[in-house]
């Protein structure tokens, strides 16, 4: 039967149905939910064998799985496309190596960016990285084509990224799926050194091992169904990739076109020979495809290799735009002008001043507090403060504007080192979150530590990886299964390493919050804030703040102070709706004990 | 293919109700598309939830192009003036009255009038719904139900393609054991807020 699956769930359907026998990742929008479509299944009972874990960080889980496909079991790694940066140190090792189990790289990437720091395109670092790609158009293929990648993964003896996009990781389709199979029976690890390890010579060997294969792959992949010539009429001719495969499909249909379609669902190594044989009936070729412009560049780098006139349109001709996501109205718009037939009409925009909604952390948030805290600890003087990856990044809203930088996970810790150098008279602080602290934090604090800066790294410890939707972490005392795990202390790791002093505070309570931030910033060394309180998805609210409104006299503080999306104006009185969670920091801003009161929910 | 455009604001539940009008698909045979806002947008940002339904070719965008849409579902009155493009000519929308003021309104102290919004979905020509936000709210008492009762008012007033029986069926299907009956009933709710 057909079963409705979000593309990242159809991934962990078509996995499991491929016989994987261990699945690792970290976290990330938008890759996140295949791991737990996993898990969630391991748990009902559905998938009783596969091991799966939430790993520290991509890195670990990229070796993890590397050890696991040595004994010869079927692995898929799962990150975002800046967790590949992460892992890239153990891929490119891998990809030299080789394997005994399939294992297949899921890299979801995020065209827009709708919610990632780069628009790096996953099928550029495949090429780099020597590594084959399948980059799947739809939840349906994507489900049909991890299956494909567990395949050729394992004939291989390679790792194989599969990497879909945001619109195909948060796309859902009605899916015919077929039972799972008990996992893949590991043979064990065989011990064969010239193998296993990583030598100049052998790298040198497998090198050309696996050029020569790539060369070889590139021949075969054309006769993939994944690659495909759609018929058509002309000799103007289209090429796409990934989900603008579907938004070229619609836009011919909307204009009434049939121009002659080139699909590629493998960018690396690239169907040489089906692309040829495409180029051979063109005369023109434009290419609809997001990110790089991969696929106008191996069509171009073809038309130069075999004496081909064809013109190629897209990116690099500058008739596409270089960064952001495709869409059918722009592609139509563009095929419109290319097939010379009448554009589709554009629908005017709403004629209002419609209102702007940056993201907020959410009413009660314990972040927004720890911010507060600092702020007003700090008042006056001069101060850094270096922001990291998650929830708190947007710390950086007004009125809070409490991030001054954000670059990668766990940067903010070792930033913050660097300003201090080139400006001693700077009070630098880091924000880092307790799922990022064990990520990428822990060698930032060593290298503070080991080195003698002076500075405050915050933890803010909210007990969860929130921003992804709340995935456990090594200080939840809970695994990626929902068993009970050991729990890593944080403050116990900080002093392990060595910094000055630990402070453990209940941000929610301010003039502790605000004590504990002097103290920190007037000492010596590196000397820690642990702000712990938890995320306000974790629990059920059990007051909320009212607003007494003959006390209310319309100041507008508590708002412009902390900004609380649960506050608003009416007739001149604050009002607090009912996302409230009853923290209680306006209660602790509010000039005249105006807000208080708090009712059972 | 009959394409339904749900539009709020991070947090009010777009994700669920679109699965749901998915599953109802689903249970009738019909093949389902649905594209999702996951990610930063979430936390109070336009989120936009993408429903495709009976398409007969793959693959189709997850994205429902310009003038496509037939249904638009408001959560939240300035963002269903935002997503008017979407509809199709002859398209009707169905919108909750309750405007989410968001913060950069609060900060600037400029207003941000729900009453303004629901005066440009008035004079837009299309066939538009009112449900009363305000009493819904109210009379349903969990704001996370929101969503759930406004599709409940959207299948009452002959808008969705489905009927309360088969919400129910898909609630039942998609709706963790202790939450259904809670959600079965704010259907019943959803519908006597129609204005």
């Amino acid at each position: 039967m057909k079963q409705l699956l979000m593309g990242n769930e159809a991934i962990a359907y078509g996995a499991l149905r491929a016989g994987v026998g261990l699945v690792c990742g970290y976290p990330g929008t938008p890759s996140t939910e295949v791991l737990e479509t996993v898990a969630r299944l391991k748990r009902a009972g559905q998938a009783p064998d596969v091991y799966v874990e939430w790993s520290v960080n991509e890195k670990s889980a990229m070796e993890v799985a590397a050890g696991a496909a040595y004994a010869g079991m079927r692995c898929m790694v799962t990150m975002k496309q800046v967790g590949l940066n992460v892992a890239s140190d153990p891929l490119m090792s891998f990809a030299y190596v080789g394997l005994e189990g399939g294992t297949v790289i899921l890299v979801a990437d995020d065209p827009g960016p709708i919610s990632s720091q780069t628009e790096q395109d996953t099928r550029t670092f495949a090429s780099f990285a020597k590594v084959p790609v399948f980059d799947p158009c739809s939840p349906e293929e994507a489900y049909r084509m991890v299956q494909d990648a567990f395949e050729l993964s394992e004939r291989e003896k390679t790792p194989v990224i599969l990497r879909p996009t945001t619109r195909v990781c948060h796309a859902s389709a009605t899916i015919e799926t077929a039972p799972f199979p008990a996992p893949k029976k590991p043979r064990g690890f065989v011990k064969d050194p010239g193998r296993w390890v990583i030598f100049p010579w052998l790298s040198f060997a497998n090198h050309a091992k696996i050029e020569a294969r790539n060369d070889r792959l590139s021949r075969e992949l054309s006769d993939y169904p994944g690659n495909e010539l759609l018929p058509g009429e002309g000799r103007r001719a289209v090429a796409v990739g990934g989900v603008s495969a579907a938004y070229t499909a619609e836009a011919q249909s909307l204009l009434g076109t049939r121009a002659p379609t080139l699909r590629v669902g493998t960018p690396f190594p690239f169907p040489t020979e089906k692309a040829l044989s495409f180029l051979k009936n063109a005369d023109e070729v434009f290419v609809f495809e997001e990110l790089d412009p991969v696929i106008e560049r191996e069509l171009t780098y073809l038309c130069g290799r075999y004496g081909l006139r064809v013109s190629i349109h897209g990116k690099l001709s500058g008739e596409m735009p270089r960064s952001g996501e495709n869409s059918v109205e722009l592609i139509a718009e563009k095929l419109a002008e290319y097939l010379g037939v009448p554009a589709p009409q554009r629908r005017e925009k709403p004629d209002a001043s419609l209102p702007v909604r940056p993201p907020t952390l959410c009413a009660g948030c314990p972040h927004r507090a720890s911010f507060y805290a600092v702020k007003q600890a700090m008042k006056g003087r001069k101060c850094l403060f270096a922001g990291d990856i998650g929830c708190y990044t947007l710390g950086n809203a007004k009125p809070l504007d409490m991030t001054d930088t954000c670059l990668c996970m766990g940067a903010g810790i070792t930033i913050a080192q660097g300003v201090r150098h080139a400006e001693p008279d700077t009070v630098c602080f880091s924000f880092t979150g307790d799922s990022t602290f064990f990520h990428t934090g822990l060698a930032g604090i060593a290298n503070a530590v080991y080195n003698g800066v002076d500075m405050v790294p915050v933890i803010l410890d909210n007990s969860t990886t929130a921003m992804t939707g709340r995935q456990p972490n090594p200080s939840t005392g809970v695994n990626a299964v929902g068993e009970v795990a050991q729990v890593i202390d944080i403050a116990g790791v900080l002093r392990a390493l060595g910094v000055s002093s630990v402070q453990t505070v209940d941000p929610l309570d301010q003039d502790a919050a605000v004590s504990a931030v002097r103290k920190a910033a007037d000492a010596k060394g590196v000397n820690a804030i642990i702000f712990r309180s938890p995320c306000v998805g974790l629990f059920k609210p059990e007051t909320r703040m009212t607003v007494e409104a003959d006390a209310c006299i319309g100041c507008t503080r508590c708002i412009r102070e902390i900004g609380c999306p649960a506050i608003s104006f009416a007739d001149g009185k604050a009002v607090i709706d009912n996302t409230c969670v009853g923290c209680g920091l306006c209660t602790q801003i509010c000039p005249v004990g105006a807000i208080g009161g708090a009712r059972d929910v | 293919m009959y394409n339904v455009l749900l539009a709020g604001v991070g947090g009010q539940g777009t994700v669920l109700a679109s699965r749901l009008l998915a599953v109802c698909a689903a249970n009738r045979g019909m093949d389902a598309h649905t594209a999702e806002t996951i990610g930063m947008a979430q936390r109070g940002g336009c989120v936009t939830s993408h429903v495709r339904l009976g398409a007969s070719e793959t693959p189709v965008s997850p994205l429902i192009p310009e003038g496509q849409a037939d249904l638009l579902l408001g959560f939240e009155p300035g963002e269903a003036v935002r997503a008017l493009p979407f509809l199709k000519n002859d398209g009707s929308v169905v919108v909750g009255t309750l405007g989410v003021t968001p913060v950069t309104a609060s900060l600037s102290g400029s207003a941000y009038r729900a009453v303004d919004m629901l005066a440009i979905l008035d004079r837009s020509g299309f066939d538009v719904t009112r449900v009363d936000g305000e009493g819904l709210m109210a009379a349903i008492g969990n704001p996370k139900t929101y969503n759930v009762a406004l599709l409940g008012a959207a299948a009452a007033a002959g808008k969705l393609l489905f009927t309360r029986e088969e919400l129910c069926r898909a609630i039942d299907m998609t709706v963790p054991e202790r939450f259904r009956t809670l959600n079965k009933n704010v259907l019943f709710i959803g519908a006597d807020h129609i204005i």
